[in-house]
C-alpha cells in the first residue's frame, strides 16, 4: 500500500512531538561512520570487476574544428584497445534534474577543455600513456569568452518591477548605487567523478558519483539509447557533490559507450583537472545593486540586477536574485537577471545556486546603506523585515530572521562593538566584526521510499544518495521514531535504482523529500500495526519494539504474524508554495584580524545561528553548517576560478591553485540553531539545511573587514592585493 | 617488475609495471581501497599512507620505490573495533562524505608521531623544546589534509581528544 501526501497547505497535527522512541531531532552518530573511518564505504570506482578496461579522457586544446591527428598510431600503442571518438559522448555534465541527455558531440568543441576522446587499455598506465600521446587539434572558434562581451537575447533576460523605482532612488535619503563582482567558484568535491560501465544482455550497470539517481538513469539512457528500464545506476556512497554530481558527466557516458563497443566493463576516472572543467562552475557574476532608505532607515527602493553565463545549449543560469525577491521590504523595486552566452566551461549548480553570490553581495550592500544612515546594520536588518512576501502578495509560511538576528548577535557580544571602523589594533592587525543575514528558499521534491518491518527490524530503501549530507542518519532516525525501534535495528539502503526514486541530493531538499517520505511509509506501517491491534493509529504507541495501544502491550513480532509488513510513502509538492513564501532565514557574525603590512586577512571568529524548521539530527546538521561557513570563508578570502582572457580557459585547474579553505584557515565555528516549527513544511516541519550557511556567511567576513581597516571590497575574493590596495 | 610490500602486516609480492605508484598499487592491485585518491598530485592529502612510520602522499611515490617496506594503510588501523582515534572521528562527526577521511586518519596518526618526537612547525613556540598536541599545532600539521565538506572542527577535536587520552 502507498500512503501519499500533497503538500497543499499547513500539517495541523504535529504527532511526532508526542512520539516515544526518543531518537528524532537529537545528537545521533552516523550509522555509516564506522565504515567511513575504517576505509570500509566503497566508492563510485572502487567497483572493479575483473577484466575491466580503463580509460581516459582527452580533451581539446582549443576552441573550434577537432581533429585527432595521429588515432591510428595511438590506437597501434601497447595495450590500447579502442580511440573512442564518438559523437554521443557529451559537452559538459548534465544539469540538475536534466533528465536528459546534455549537449553531445565531439566535432566541434565549444569550450578549451572539453571531453573528445576516451582512450581505453588493459591498465591505467597504458591508458593514460596513450592519452598524453594523443594529439586533439581544435580552432577556429571566434566565440566570446569575457563577461559582458557574450551575447544576451531577450529570453535570457527576467524582470520584474514593482512601484516606481526610480522615483525611490532619486527621492531616498540615504542611496546606494554600487556595482559587485563574484568570480567563478568550483564545486572540488574531495572524490573525483568516477564510472564503471557494465553490460550484460542489453542491460547498462553503472557505478559512479551522482547526487540523483532517478534523473541520472534518464539521462545516461537518453545518452546511449537505451530503454530506462534496462539501466541501474548505484551510488551508495559518494564523496561530495556540492552540485558538481547533479548530472551524469562525461566519464560516465565514455565509459558506458566503450563498454559497449568493447563488450568488457570499463572505469573511467576524471583527472582532478578534469573535475574543475568538464563538470559545471558557478557562474561569475555582476551585480549592480542599488538602494534607497528614507530618514529612519527603512527601504524604500530595492534594485538588484545580476549578470550571469553559460554555454549556448544550457538553459541553466545562475538564479543570483532569488533571495533578493523577499529578502526586504521596499515598495519600489526592480530586479533584473541577465544571462550572456560565454564559451567557458558550462556553468551550473554550485552549493546553493543563486543565494550564495546573490545573498552574500546584497548582504555586503546592506551593510554599506546601514553604515551610510548610521544606523547598526544588526538594527537596519531588523527595521526591514517584511511583512509578508513584498512582491507575490502571499505570507510567509515562518519567518525567523528577527530571532536568528537577535539571538545571533547576543550570542556572538555584539553589543559591544564600536560603531566606527578603524578602532581596534593588535600589533600590525586590525581587528574588526561584521555580520550578514542569510536566506535560502526552501523547496520539497517528489520523493518515493519503502520500509519494510519485520521481527528481525527495520530496513528502509531509496534510490536517494548520501554525499555526506547525513541521510543515512536521519532516515535511520525518522524510521526508528515512527516504528518504535532503537536505532541500531533499522537499516537505510541508499543509492540504487532498483529502489524506489527519492528526491536526490541537490538544493537542501532531500531531507525533508525524502525523509517525509520514510515518514509516510512507516504511517502506512503503523496503519497495519493498529489494525491487527484494534486501534486507530493515532492512539497507537510503537516504543522498543512494543507496541502498545490502551491497556495492552504486545511485542511487535506478535503483531507482525507471519510476513514482513511492507509500506510505500509517496511525497509530492503541492501547491502551497503557490500559497505561502517559504524560507529559511540566519544570521552570520564574524571577526577578523586585517594586516596592515600585508592585506592578508585571517578569520579569528565565525558564528551562524539559522532557522531551518525541525532540526533531524543536530549533528549532521551542524556539521552541514560548519562546511557553509567555511565555504563562506573561501569565497570571502581565496577561490577564483580564474579564466584565461583570450581562450576563456580555467588557469588554476588544481587544488595547488584553487585555493580550498585548510584546516589552519578555519577558526572554531560556533553554530546555534533556532527552534522553529513550519506547518507549511510537511508533516515534520523539517526544512533544508545544507546550503543555508554559505549564504551570506562571506559577507559577514567582508563586513568585518570593512570594520577592521576601513577597506570596503566588492570584487571577491578579498585577496592581499585588493586589501592593501584599499589600505595605502 | 617485482615488488614486495608489507601492508598491514601482511606480505604481498607483485608484478607490477614500473609506472605504478603506491596509491594504485594499493587500489587497484590489493584491493585495499580504504586510501583515497582525491587529485593525484599530492595536493590533497587523501591518500596518505603510513610508510617506513612515516606519512606520506602514496600518490606521489611509486611503488617500485617501497619495495619490502612496511605500509599501513586505514585498512591496518583496526580489526573488530575501532581504534581510539577512528572512535574520535565517529563520536566528533570528523567526517560527512567521507572521502577524505582515511587520509586524515592515517595524517593524523603520523602527526601525532612527529609532534610526541618533538618536530616543530611553523606555529610552534620554540624550535627544540617539546611540542604539547594544543588545536593550532593539530591545525597547521593537518593542513595538507583537505576537506571540502569542511569537518575541519570535528577533526581537530577528534585528534585532540585521541591525543589528550593517549
Amino acid at each position: 500500500m502507498t500512503e501519499e501526501l500533497k503538500i497543499d497547505g499547513p500539517t495541523q497535527a504535529r504527532p511526532e512531538d508526542a512520539h516515544a522512541q526518543g531518537v528524532l531531532s537529537r545528537e545521533a552518530a552516523r550509522p555509516d561512520g564506522p565504515l567511513k573511518v575504517s576505509g570500509r564505504a566503497a566508492y563510485a570506482a572502487e567497483y572493479l570487476p575483473e577484466g575491466a578496461a580503463h580509460g581516459v579522457l582527452v580533451r581539446a586544446p582549443g576552441r573550434g574544428k577537432v581533429r585527432l591527428a595521429n588515432r591510428a598510431e595511438v590506437e597501434a600503442m601497447q595495450g590500447v584497445l579502442c580511440v573512442l571518438h564518438d559523437d554521443r559522448m557529451v559537452r559538459n555534465a548534465a544539469q540538475g534534474t536534466a533528465n536528459e541527455a546534455p549537449v553531445q558531440g565531439v566535432e566541434w568543441a565549444e569550450y578549451v577543455g572539453q571531453p573528445v576522446a576516451l582512450v581505453v587499455a588493459e591498465t591505467p598506465e597504458q591508458a593514460s600513456h596513450a592519452a598524453a600521446r594523443l594529439r586533439v587539434e581544435a580552432g577556429g572558434s571566434k566565440g566570446a569568452v569575457t563577461p559582458g562581451e557574450g551575447e544576451v537575447t531577450d529570453e535570457d533576460v527576467t524582470t520584474s518591477e514593482t512601484g516606481d523605482f526610480e522615483a525611490a532612488m532619486r527621492e531616498g535619503a540615504q542611496t546606494l548605487d554600487a556595482t559587485y563582482t563574484t568570480p567563478s567558484h568550483v564545486s572540488a568535491a574531495m572524490e573525483p567523478h568516477a564510472a564503471i560501465a557494465e553490460w550484460k544482455d542489453g542491460c547498462l550497470t553503472l557505478h559512479s558519483a551522482l547526487q540523483m539517481l532517478k534523473f541520472n538513469r534518464n539521462e545516461i539512457a537518453d545518452c546511449v539509447g537505451v530503454d530506462p528500464g534496462n539501466v541501474r545506476v548505484l551510488a551508495p556512497y559518494v564523496g561530495g557533490g556540492f552540485g558538481s554530481k547533479l548530472g551524469i558527466s562525461a566519464e560516465a557516458v565514455a565509459a558506458a559507450l566503450a563498454a559497449r563497443d568493447l563488450g568488457r566493463p570499463v572505469r573511467v576516472v576524471q583527472t582532478r583537472r578534469q573535475v574543475f572543467e568538464v563538470n559545471t562552475r558557478r557562474s561569475e557574476t555582476r551585480q549592480r545593486i542599488r538602494l534607497a532608505a528614507d530618514r529612519d532607515g527603512r527601504l524604500t527602493g530595492l534594485g538588484h540586477d545580476a549578470l550571469a553565463s553559460n554555454l549556448p545549449g544550457e538553459d541553466f543560469a545562475e538564479p543570483v536574485l532569488q533571495a533578493s525577491h523577499f529578502s526586504y521590504a521596499a515598495p519600489n523595486r526592480r530586479l533584473r537577471q541577465s544571462a550572456e552566452r560565454l564559451f567557458r566551461p558550462a556553468s551550473g549548480s554550485v552549493r546553493a545556486p543563486g543565494e550564495a553570490v546573490g545573498v552574500t553581495m546584497f548582504e555586503i550592500a546592506m551593510d554599506e546603506l546601514a553604515e551610510s544612515c548610521g544606523i547598526d546594520p544588526v538594527e537596519f536588518r531588523l527595521r526591514n523585515i517584511p511583512e509578508t512576501d513584498p512582491e507575490r502578495d502571499v505570507p510567509f509560511s515562518s519567518h525567523m530572521l528577527a530571532e536568528c538576528l537577535t539571538e545571533g548577535s547576543h550570542r556572538f557580544g555584539w553589543a559591544d562593538r564600536p560603531a566606527a571602523t578603524r578602532q581596534r589594533q593588535e600589533g600590525e592587525w586590525w581587528i574588526g566584526t561584521g555580520m550578514a543575514a542569510a536566506f535560502r528558499v526552501n523547496l520539497l521534491m517528489e520523493a518515493e521510499a519503502r520500509v519494510r518491518l519485520s521481527p528481525e527490524g527495520v530496513v528502509v530503501e531509496t534510490d536517494m544518495t548520501d554525499i555526506g549530507t547525513g541521510t543515512y542518519s536521519i532516515l535511520t532516525q525518522i524510521a526508528a521514531e515512527r516504528l518504535g525501534h532503537p536505532p541500531d535495528r533499522c537499516e537505510v539502503r541508499l543509492g540504487d535504482t532498483d529502489f524506489p526514486p527519492g528526491s536526490g541530493a541537490g538544493g537542501s531538499v532531500g531531507a525533508a523529500s525524502t525523509g517525509t517520505a520514510v515518514w509516510l511509509a512507516c504511517t502506512e506501517i503503523r496503519r497495519q500495526l493498529a489494525e491487527a491491534m484494534g486501534c486507530s493509529e493515532a492512539d497507537l504507541t510503537l516504543k522498543d519494539g512494543r507496541a502498545t495501544c490502551g491497556n495492552r502491550s504486545l511485542d511487535i513480532a506478535e503483531v507482525i504474524g507471519d510476513g514482513p509488513l511492507e509500506g510505500h510513502g509517496h511525497l509530492q509538492p503541492g501547491k502551497a508554495l503557490k500559497k505561502v513564501r517559504q524560507s529559511t532565514f540566519g544570521a552570520h557574525f564574524a571577526e577578523v584580524a586585517v594586516s596592515d603590512v600585508t592585506g592578508e586577512v585571517r578569520v579569528r571568529r565565525l558564528a551562524g545561528t539559522y532557522a531551518a524548521g525541525r532540526i533531524l539530527n543536530p549533528r549532521t546538521a551542524r556539521s552541514q553548517c560548519h562546511g557553509g561557513l567555511t565555504w563562506g570563508i573561501g569565497m570571502a578570502l581565496t577561490e577564483a576560478l580564474e579564466h584565461d582572457r583570450r581562450d576563456g580557459h580555467a588557469v588554476n585547474r588544481d587544488f595547488a591553485e584553487y585555493h580550498l579553505p585548510v584546516n589552519a584557515d578555519v577558526p572554531d565555528l560556533d553554530v546555534e540553531f533556532v527552534e522553529e516549527r513550519d506547518d507549511w513544511a510537511g508533516p515534520m516541519q523539517a526544512k533544508g539545511i545544507g546550503e543555508l550557511s554559505i549564504c551570506g556567511s562571506g559577507a559577514a567576513i567582508i563586513n568585518a573587514i570593512h570594520h577592521a581597516c576601513g577597506v570596503r571590497v566588492r570584487d571577491l575574493p578579498a585577496t592581499p592585493d585588493r586589501v592593501l590596495a584599499g589600505l595605502a | 617488475m617485482k615488488v614486495t610490500l608489507n601492508v598491514n602486516g601482511a606480505s604481498h609480492w607483485l608484478d607490477l609495471d614500473t609506472r605504478v605508484t603506491l596509491l594504485d598499487a594499493l587500489r587497484d592491485h590489493l584491493k585495499l581501497t580504504g586510501t583515497k585518491k582525491g587529485c593525484d598530485h599530492g595536493q590533497c592529502g587523501a591518500c596518505t599512507v603510513i610508510a617506513g612510520g612515516r606519512r606520506i602522499n602514496s600518490c606521489l611515490s611509486l611503488a617500485a620505490l617501497h619495495d619490502g617496506d612496511e605500509i599501513t594503510t586505514v585498512e591496518g588501523l583496526s580489526d573488530d573495533e575501532l581504534s581510539d582515534l577512528q572512535s574520535a572521528f565517529v563520536a566528533h562527526d570528523g567526517m560527512q562524505c567521507g572521502y577524505c577521511t582515511p587520509g586524515q586518519i592515517c595524517s593524523a596518526l603520523g602527526m601525532l608521531g612527529e609532534l610526541s618526537e618533538g618536530w616543530p612547525s611553523h606555529v610552534s613556540e620554540t624550535l627544540d623544546g617539546p611540542v604539547r598536541p594544543t588545536r593550532e599545532e593539530i591545525a597547521e600539521r593537518m593542513s595538507g589534509n583537505l576537506c571540502r565538506c569542511s569537518c575541519y572542527p570535528g577533526i581537530n577535536a577528534a585528534i585532540l581528544e585521541t591525543a589528550e587520552g593517549s
